[in-house]
């Protein structure tokens, strides 16, 4: 906290300080989530190729391009990797700009690793976060300088969200980018951000934006077509934020939405919307698909194949789209389509067939092969005959004479393909054995609720297991290898659990068959049929008058029904099992007390909900005529009579008690409206409700509408008695 | 044009009370001196809409509204005047009299509506969309009287910021989202799927709706048919076809067909004709896209439905008198900044006193004032930003500011008047103060009282 204070007071300094302060970022070199595995399990994210360069290259070339001076790498799984090739590679050599690695092995999140970065004390300024996939090539000026300015008006500002527009409509966005369906809600005079959803709950129809928001502003934009780029200018406080907020993971889960929701010390975050220029981050196959592809096609210019932005090897562009590296040996039969990239020291042999892909370095592709959209890495082997369709193919494989590989397959690393095997569509093959079903299954679920979390350690731990398995007993793994991936072949298939299979095909590398963009769109008419359902079940206003100012009297019934209907529910259940298993009634008490402290009602709503699950209760007990219901309803509210009256201390919560019986009559329990006037008469004998309580309510109700008093007509005669009885004594 | 007009006239709204009476049902009160459901009326007939049914909310409301436009509009307008029973509601009231409806639109207008909105505009986005509905959206004012032009009262609570939110498409098209009554207070509530079709969703509290709609007949009468629970437009038909339009249970082309008889060749040239305009209004709309599905080829094409606006210019005056704020308001605003609207030529002064009205000396009527005819003022009278009846007779020393006094209204010596209505037939005896009062018809203040803040009627 001390230190947060500081840095607020220096803030007015910033400007100034920012002057002298080398721009800053911190690159995480981790996703910390776990959708590129297989591969992931044997190489960081940030080093797979992307079009023949590893991603990490994109993303440093664009900040030193973009005037970053100071970067922070900061690598978690597979540590080493990442600093071993960062330390052999160029950037290290550049003028005006330095890297510097920071490794950590129990960092499970982005939360963990800034956290981790706070306590370094290595940043200074405003900083740009980014992640180790994040392909751009905007100009930071502008969104640095518009943050700054923000920044000198209203300290709060801390963070500036890079938005890119893209198409709405959930096709375009899992056939686009297969990440989940954004919305967001900006202030479109100061581009606040005011509301974030990325993990789109389906079983929500609506979005529910709070009132206060619309408080001060006469417009708020609310977005579907917006598209996250994941590049964040922050200032310091976001990090000493996380060290505060110490259960925040996630950057958009946790901290996004936890300074929109709990309003943080007023913290605001701002977004900027970038037009011409591309910024996109790799989330999952599809998207490495679609940003493979917008390389090719130059939508990243000039971080394309044929500059040289990294010590890439000169390719040259050719007309439609090819991009050649030198020393290809090609045979003059073979046929290189359009939108292809092929690297340096490969051999394509007679009658081949490539169009729409990425091959690597070294790569040995015999005759008579057809590949089309396919990324294909370095030193792969694929020998005659084969047909590869949107695969995915790592290093090292060796793809053996007539195999088959359908849409949406990964072979991760030095996998090798039997002679003729068909590797069916999604499947994932790698020398790694899957973690066991039930471990996945954890995971899986663990990472659904904050998705940065991910076993790291487990898997290193697993990793060395396997690998000292794939040694020791070398024979036995390849046996059952043999059966899953072909004679001669060797690699684990991993299996998709039925759940998942949904997720897979969003997030594979090959497109979306037709049969499942029928489901998709299938499934878009039965979420609006939901949605409309939703709003019909919204209640018709049907009674209120159009210029009444009546209205505003249901205002909190409305309000508070769907919260209290699970109170009551709660409640209900609480009460059923103390008649079930005869638990006393001050334990009863103590429970229906914590429920309202959870679900923050009051002791009037505890009357109702109680009276409400007695009177059910009495309803639910088999009866045949209304005169055993009466009986029923005397029984319980006999046995339970302490109970209610506990939460009965005053005129307030008897007359909920009568209002609540009349709704019940209406709605729920019709049964009960014929012995209205008997079961109040016997409240009334229990002492349940005083005689006050019943002439309130029956005044209360005597200007209510015709169709509300028919239960104050009911019982008439009994409040008629109620007024004369006093008299007689 | 194809189009009916439906004037809701109202009856004698509670919320007017004590302004409001048997004797003068809403729809007749005056705003400057003229009923106000004269100005809904001359604003139709300034868009040459003549045909009009004019429902009122009880018989004996009815039979006076009658009676007055028949004497003022004989000549000019054909006006049907329908009565329906009390209580109604918007809806219930259109239900009542669909037998009346015929056209292929109709155009309703709610009777206390004061605006210079041209109705043809709204009209021509109705038909440019071959919407289902379209409303008319005006700027809600700035809380409290204001002194912009677009200032009115819809100062229902007083409370600021309590009129709509409403949602639109980028291009300010399409109403997407409405939030009327008591759910203005709640959180915003915004379904998915329109959000996804259209992508972009600007959400407006800025706006207020104007009560007039222009509906599509067969469509209003089958949601008023199928829908018996519907009672108000704005906060049950509308918000209805909002929230279903991507996925619409009318039967549009049923009714289409319906309509146009057996007669397969018009409604096939009404197609055309749609498609052409759709066409003329460059990109198919959102509703299109979604209908058709990706790449125009759905396998299950769906039923949409459009719900249209047309957005008043802020420069444009537009109020409702709907509570007494307004109806003072309203009567400033029509003889000060929305003064085009009153009909009336000012004086030099900038105000409107009838040739046959006399002033006492030293008496001052200052701009944005109105006498009306045969009225009578004693020595040292000054009145402000005021409107009067005709026929008053005002003694001496007396000081009206900021009110609205009706006709036949007798005030003694010595009376101070401020921020109040006083209705017709009200006698103040002398050196009566008032502030920010309403006295109703036929009352009498007694000498020497003074008020503040309160509604004097008759019991």
């Amino acid at each position: 906290m001390v230190q947060k204070k500081g840095a607020t007071r220096v803030s007015e300094d910033a400007e100034e300080e920012l002057a002298r302060v080398p721009l800053q970022a911190i690159l995480l070199a981790d996703s910390f989530a776990q959708k590129f595995r297989p591969i992931t399990l044997e190489r960081p994210k940030v080093l797979l190729p992307l079009v023949n360069i590893p991603m990490i290259d994109y993303t440093l070339a664009w900040l030193e391009s973009a005037g970053v001076e100071e970067v922070f790498v900061f690598c978690c799984a597979h540590s080493r990797q990442v600093t071993d090739y960062l330390t052999n590679s160029k950037w290290f050599s550049q003028p005006n700009f330095s890297i510097k690695t920071i490794e950590s092995h129990n960092c499970v999140s982005a939360g963990d690793a800034l956290r981790l970065i706070y306590e370094q004390h290595v940043i200074h300024g405003d900083f740009v976060l980014i992640s180790g996939d994040t392909l751009s090539n905007m100009s930071l000026t502008q969104v640095l300088e518009e943050h700054k300015e923000r920044r000198k008006k209203d300290s709060n500002a801390v963070m500036t969200m890079v938005i890119k527009k893209s198409k709405p409509s959930p096709l375009t966005h899992q056939s686009r980018l297969g990440t989940d369906e954004l919305f967001m809600a900006i202030d479109p005079d100061t581009n606040q951000l005011l509301y974030y959803e990325d993990k789109a709950d389906h079983l929500k129809g609506t979005i529910s934006l709070d009132n206060l928001l619309l408080a001060d502003k006469s417009s708020v934009s609310l977005h579907n077509d917006k598209q996250d780029c994941y590049i964040d200018i922050c200032s310091p406080e976001v990090l000493s934020l996380f060290t505060d907020n110490f259960d925040y993971q996630h950057l958009r889960r946790h901290f996004v939405k936890g300074l929109l929701v709990d309003d943080i010390m007023g913290y605001k975050i701002f977004t900027h919307e970038i037009y011409s220029s591309y910024a996109a981050r790799i989330d999952n196959f599809r998207s490495y698909d679609t940003i493979s592809k917008d390389i090719i096609q130059r939508w990243t210019y000039p971080f394309v194949p044929d500059v040289q932005f990294i010590g890439n090897s000169s390719t040259k562009l050719e007309r439609l789209g090819m991009y050649r590296a030198p020393g290809i040996e090609q045979s003059r039969s073979a046929q290189i389509g359009p939108f292809t990239v092929v690297g340096n020291g490969s051999t394509i042999g007679n009658n081949t067939k490539i169009s729409n892909s990425v091959v690597g370095e070294g790569c040995n592709i015999g005759s008579k092969v057809s590949i089309e959209g396919c990324y294909i890495w370095h030193n792969v082997t694929i020998e005659d005959g084969c047909t590869l369709k949107h695969a995915i193919v790592c290093d090292g494989v060796i793809i053996k004479s007539g195999a088959v590989l359908e849409p949406g397959v990964v072979l991760s690393f030095k996998v090798v393909i039997g002679q003729q095997f068909v590797v069916p569509s999604y499947s994932k093959v790698s020398l790694l054995q899957q973690p066991t079903k039930q471990d996945s299954d954890e995971e899986l679920e663990y990472a659904d609720d904050s998705s940065a979390v991910v076993e790291i350690p487990s898997f290193n731990i697993t990793s060395d297991k396997l690998s000292g398995e794939l040694t020791s007993e070398l024979s036995e793994p390849q046996r059952r290898a043999v059966s899953e991936v072909g004679s001669g072949g060797v690699g684990y298939m991993w299996s998709v659990g039925e759940g998942d299979y949904e997720e897979e095909l969003r997030h594979s590398v090959a497109p979306i068959p037709a049969d499942k963009l029928a489901e998709v769109i299938q499934a878009a008419i039965d979420d609006m049929e939901m949605s409309a359902q939703d709003g019909n079940l919204l209640p018709p206003s049907g009674e209120l008058q159009a210029d009444s100012n009546s209205i505003y009297s249901e205002d909190n019934i409305d309000d508070i029904r769907d919260d209290y209907i699970y109170f009551e529910k709660e409640v209900e259940a609480t009460f059923l099992r103390a008649v079930h298993e005869n638990i006393k009634e001050d334990h009863v008490i103590l429970e229906v007390n914590s429920l309202r402290l959870s679900y923050n009602k009051t002791s009037v709503d505890c009357a109702g909900a109680l009276f409400y699950s007695m009177m059910k209760l009495a309803i639910e007990t088999p009866h045949s005529s209304a005169g055993d219901l009466i009986n029923n309803a005397t029984n319980v509210i006999g046995t339970w009579k302490k109970l209610l009256k506990y939460y009965l201390p005053s005129l307030d919560e008897e007359i909920e008690v009568i209002l609540k019986f009349e709704e019940m009559c209406l709605e729920s329990a019709r049964e009960f409206s014929s012995i209205f006037v008997q079961v109040l008469h016997l409240l009334y004998d229990e002492e349940i409700l005083q005689e006050d309580a019943i002439l309130n309510w029956a005044s209360e109700k005597e200007g209510a509408e015709e169709a509300d008093k028919v239960f104050l007509k009911q019982s008439k005669g009994f409040i008629q008695w109620l007024i004369e009885a006093p008299e007689e004594d | 044009m194809d189009f009916q007009v439906v004037v809701l006239a109202g009856g004698t709204s509670k919320e007017l009370i004590p302004l409001v009476s048997k004797e003068v049902p809403k729809a007749l009160l005056p705003v400057a001196n003229r009923p106000v459901l004269s100005y809904v009326l001359e604003f139709l007939e300034q868009s040459n809409l003549k045909h009009l049914i004019v429902v009122v909310e009880g018989e004996d409301a009815a039979l006076r509204v009658g009676g007055w436009i028949s004497s003022a509009y004989v000549d000019r307008l054909h006006v049907e005047v329908a009565a329906v029973p009390e209580d109604i509601g918007t809806a219930g009231a259109l239900r009542a009299i669909g037998h009346y409806l015929t056209a292929h639109d109709i155009l309703v207008v709610s009777g206390d509506l004061v605006c210079d909105v041209p109705p043809g505009a709204v009209a021509a986005a109705h038909r440019r969309h071959d919407a289902v509905v379209t409303a008319m959206l005006c700027s809600a004012p700035v809380s409290g009287p204001s002194e912009s032009g677009s200032s009115g009262g819809k100062d229902k609570t007083k409370k600021p910021g309590r009129y709509n939110i409403i949602g639109l498409d980028p291009t300010k098209q399409f109403l997407l989202f409405i939030a009327a009554g008591a759910e203005v207070e709640k959180d915003i509530r915004v379904q998915k799927s329109i959000l996804r079709a259209v992508g972009q969703m600007e959400i407006r509290t800025d706006l207020m709706d104007a009560h007039l709609y222009a509906f599509k007949r067969s469509v209003l009468q089958e949601i008023l048919g199928q829908k018996e629970s519907f009672q108000s437009l704005r906060q049950d038909v509308l918000p209805y076809l909002v929230r279903s339009q991507l996925r619409s249970e009318l039967s549009l082309d049923g009714a289409q067909a319906e309509e146009n008889g057996n007669d397969k060749v018009v409604s096939l040239d009404n197609k055309a004709m749609r498609s052409q305009l759709v066409a003329n209004t460059s990109s198919p709309s959102f509703h299109e896209l979604c209908a058709m599905g990706p790449n125009g080829s759905a396998p299950f094409p769906r039923n949409t439905h459009k719900c249209c606006v047309y957005i008043a210019s802020k420069n444009k005056y537009c109020a409702r008198l709907n509570s007494i704020q307004a109806f003072s308001d309203i009567n400033r605003d029509v003889i000060g900044e929305a003064s085009h609207l009153s009909g009336y030529s000012f004086s030099a002064h900038n105000n409107i006193i009838h040739s046959s009205a006399e002033l006492g000396s030293k008496t001052t009527v200052g701009p944005q004032c109105m006498l009306g005819e045969g009225s009578q003022m004693g020595d040292k009278c000054s009145v402000k930003r005021s409107v009067l009846g005709r026929h008053c007779r005002i003694g001496s020393n007396v000081k009206v500011v900021n009110s609205v006094i009706m006709n036949h209204v007798t005030i003694g010596d010595g009376c101070s008047i401020q921020g109040s209505v006083i209705c017709s037939n009200v006698q103040l005896q002398d050196r009566v103060v008032l502030r920010d009062c309403q006295v109703g018809a036929g009352f009498v203040v007694s000498a020497g009282s003074e008020y503040k803040g309160e509604s004097l009627a008759r019991k």
